[in-house]
């Protein structure tokens, strides 16, 4: 059988087991071709782009951090006026920081516009191109460089904020969240949301074997624990409706926590531990209600 | 044909006779008029192309540089608060190389906040990569952005350019201006052909990451763009001369300094009041003359001081300052000078900031101070009874 070309070439400067450059690479080969990416600043643009080389075998744009959306509503807005929308798609791309973050105004503007482009949201929980600083997307107790553990804190405090209903409530055409655990489903998703016309978002969950401190030949494992444990539902949201892509017969929480560096400081028998295991529990236990997860 | 017409409208006619493909901006006093009309003209049919409302203007911003990578010529217009919000993407779109024009309606930056007229947003970007043109009256405002875009989007140049024109004073005021017909702009501006841009048929990388094995070099070459500039500034000012009738100065113009003792420069609107002022001063024999400032990016050293070269006293009003230096034209224009042998007495004056009136007064005061020594953060009439309070309560603290 004849090996398919990626659309995202080998020879990028990635980490071993990098979740994002899968991710990536998953996406516009579900996209194919007739595309024009738009890419926020972080990892994906710094590992995939150093002059004089490029990994991008399809029309590829960074400009800033916080811009990636704003960049995307400028390409379409040209192809519209320009007559040639029947030349590409657009997706916007930008890490976890570069999208809710950062980014977030730009985004919201582009939801509301009702641009025809599609975003992407790779998710691996932290700035870790800077070097594993929290973001609004570091789950709870997660231990990063500035959500530090110390004699006082055991990791960053807050929840993840929820990127998926942030979308929904822009009443966009489409939303989904999806991880790179899951291909074909990841892959499905990015091609229904091409086949609708008018504002996508995709929230792709891309573990970071560095700043997770998860061995390199994890990545896929791990991402698999976080769907089947609750804490990362695969959801998809069309025609007005929430539904999720994959019932689970749930594990606990820990069973996802203890395969991972940034969770260490839970694993003693502390009481403390113990409450902040226990509180993240919670979260999955609220997640498997809400969206009625149990196969 | 003439019509008489506010400056914003004007300025929208303009850009909308150079067809550009997609139109991004978000509101801003004193910028506000400009793109209400452009937002008329969409509406009412004559501006064809995509106009999108945004929620920022370093979002405008971003549309228009994603706009542009796309092939499609495009515009924005913004001032004081929004020019700065835009700095990140203005550099960006410079360091890309991408031709844009942006309308900067002059204005003051906050605190304290304050809507008027004032250099300081422009001066703040002086450094962007944007060519930077003043407009000294509506008719040239309007003017300028025919030969904006066929400057910016020159093979050898392409860069952005910024035409400046002064908040209210100009973008309010209602003078009759020469509208051009869309026959004649489309036979002095051909439409935009990308040499490079976001294609499926010839995929492309834009704004890869250039590490110091490149960086200086790519920089260089902007640098060099800039330089690139100037004779193509010429030549476009030249043709439009010739097929419109127009001529306002290309770098800089002088006014009556053929026997200067004395010359007042500046940029902008006030020009009309300083060249009152030179008529005046002539009327009592006073060998007076004044330079503007035209192109202040790339910076027209060689001209301004070809133009200053019998002169004896140079006076340089700023409508901005460099907190911590002074007035900005006055330092580079004194920088201009240096190292030649006859170089004039040159003296700064802070003028104008926030919307305060530069009067004849004001000038000729100027103008009379000829000769002394040099202080470039001189701040012109400043209210003696608002001092006296402000020193007093300075004390108390």
């Amino acid at each position: 059988m004849e090996q398919k070309k990626h659309l995202l070439a080998p020879g990028h400067t990635a980490c071993a087991g990098c979740g994002l450059s899968m991710g990536a690479r998953m996406v516009i080969d579900a996209a194919g071709p007739n595309t024009i990416v738009t890419n926020c600043t972080g990892c994906l643009e710094v590992f995939t782009t150093r002059y004089p080389q490029s990994a991008w075998e399809v029309p590829w744009i960074h400009s800033l951090f916080e811009n990636s959306s704003a960049i995307a509503a400028g390409v379409e807005a040209a192809l519209v006026a320009l007559n040639r929308t029947g030349e590409a798609k657009v997706i916007a791309q930008g890490g976890d920081g570069g999208t809710a973050d950062i980014g977030l105004q730009s985004l919201s503007g582009m939801f509301e516009r009702g641009h025809d482009v599609l975003y992407i949201c790779y998710d691996n929980e932290a700035y870790m191109n800077t070097g594993i600083q929290r973001s609004s997307q570091t789950p709870t107790w997660s231990n990063t460089t500035t959500s530090p553990t110390g004699k006082v804190s055991y990791g960053n405090p807050t929840r993840k904020k929820d990127m998926f209903k942030i979308a929904v409530a822009h009443d966009v055409a489409y939303a989904a969240t999806a991880t790179v655990g899951w291909d074909m489903d990841l892959k499905k998703k990015v091609q229904k949301a091409l086949s609708i016309k008018g504002p996508k978002y995709l929230h792709v969950l891309v573990p970071c074997p560095l700043g997770w401190r998860v061995e390199n030949k994890m990545t896929i494992k791990v991402s698999k624990k976080a769907v089947s444990t609750g804490l990362f539902p695969l959801l998809e949201y069309e025609n007005g409706k929430i539904t999720a892509t994959r019932k689970i017969t749930p594990e606990p929480v820990l069973e996802y926590l203890k395969m991972q560096g940034r969770f260490k400081h839970l694993m003693g028998d502390s009481p403390e531990a113990k409450a902040k295991l226990a509180e993240i529990q919670k979260i999955a236990d609220e997640n498997i209600a809400r969206y009625e997860l149990k196969a | 044909m003439k019509k008489y017409i506010e400056g914003s409208m004007a300025v929208a006619d303009a850009v909308n006779l150079c067809r550009p493909d997609v139109i991004s901006a978000y509101p801003i006093t004193p910028q506000t008029h400009i793109v209400e009309d452009l937002s008329q003209l969409h509406a009412d049919g004559k501006f064809k192309g995509q106009f999108v409302n945004v929620e920022s203007e370093f979002s405008a911003a971003s549309v228009c540089l994603g706009a542009v990578a796309t092939g499609a010529r495009s515009y924005t217009a913004t001032t004081a608060q929004g020019l700065l919000l835009m700095a990140e993407v203005l550099f960006n779109i410079a360091g890309m190389r991408l031709p844009l024009v942006l309308t900067c309606a002059n204005r003051a930056i906050s605190a304290p906040i304050n809507i008027w007229t004032d250099h300081s947003d422009a001066m703040a970007l002086r450094d962007c990569g944007f060519i930077q043109l003043f407009a000294e009256n509506n008719q040239e405002a309007a003017d300028l952005h025919y030969m904006a875009y066929k400057i910016s989007e020159d093979n050898s140049v392409r860069l952005p350019v910024m035409v400046n024109m002064d908040g209210f004073l100009l973008t309010h005021a209602f003078e009759p201006i020469d509208i051009p017909t869309q026959e004649e702009v489309d036979a002095f501006l051909p439409p935009y052909k990308p040499e490079y841009y976001l294609t499926t048929k010839h995929p492309i990388t834009m704004g890869s990451m250039v590490g110091e094995d490149g960086y200086m070099e790519v920089r260089h070459y902007l640098e060099e763009a800039m330089k690139n500039a100037f004779p193509v500034i010429e030549k476009v000012t030249n043709e439009f001369k010739q097929k419109f009738g127009r001529y306002y100065g290309t770098f800089v113009d002088s006014y009556k300094m053929e026997d200067a003792e004395t010359v007042i420069v500046a940029m902008g609107s006030v020009l009309g009041t300083i060249k009152d002022a030179v008529d005046l001063m002539r009327k009592n024999g006073v060998k007076v003359g004044a330079l503007k400032v035209r192109t202040f990016r790339p910076f027209p050293e060689k001209h301004i001081r070809e133009a200053l070269n019998n002169v004896t006293n140079v006076a340089i009003t700023d409508r901005a300052s460099s907190v911590g230096l002074g007035g900005i034209l006055a330092s580079e224009l004194k920088g201009a000078l240096y190292g030649y042998t006859s170089v004039p007495n040159v003296t700064s004056y802070i003028v104008g900031l926030g919307g305060r009136d530069i009067t004849v007064k004001t000038i000729t005061d100027i103008a009379g101070q000829a000769g002394a020594k040099f202080d470039s953060s001189k701040f012109v009439e400043l209210d003696k009874e608002f001092m006296k309070k402000g020193d007093e309560y300075l004390k108390t603290i």
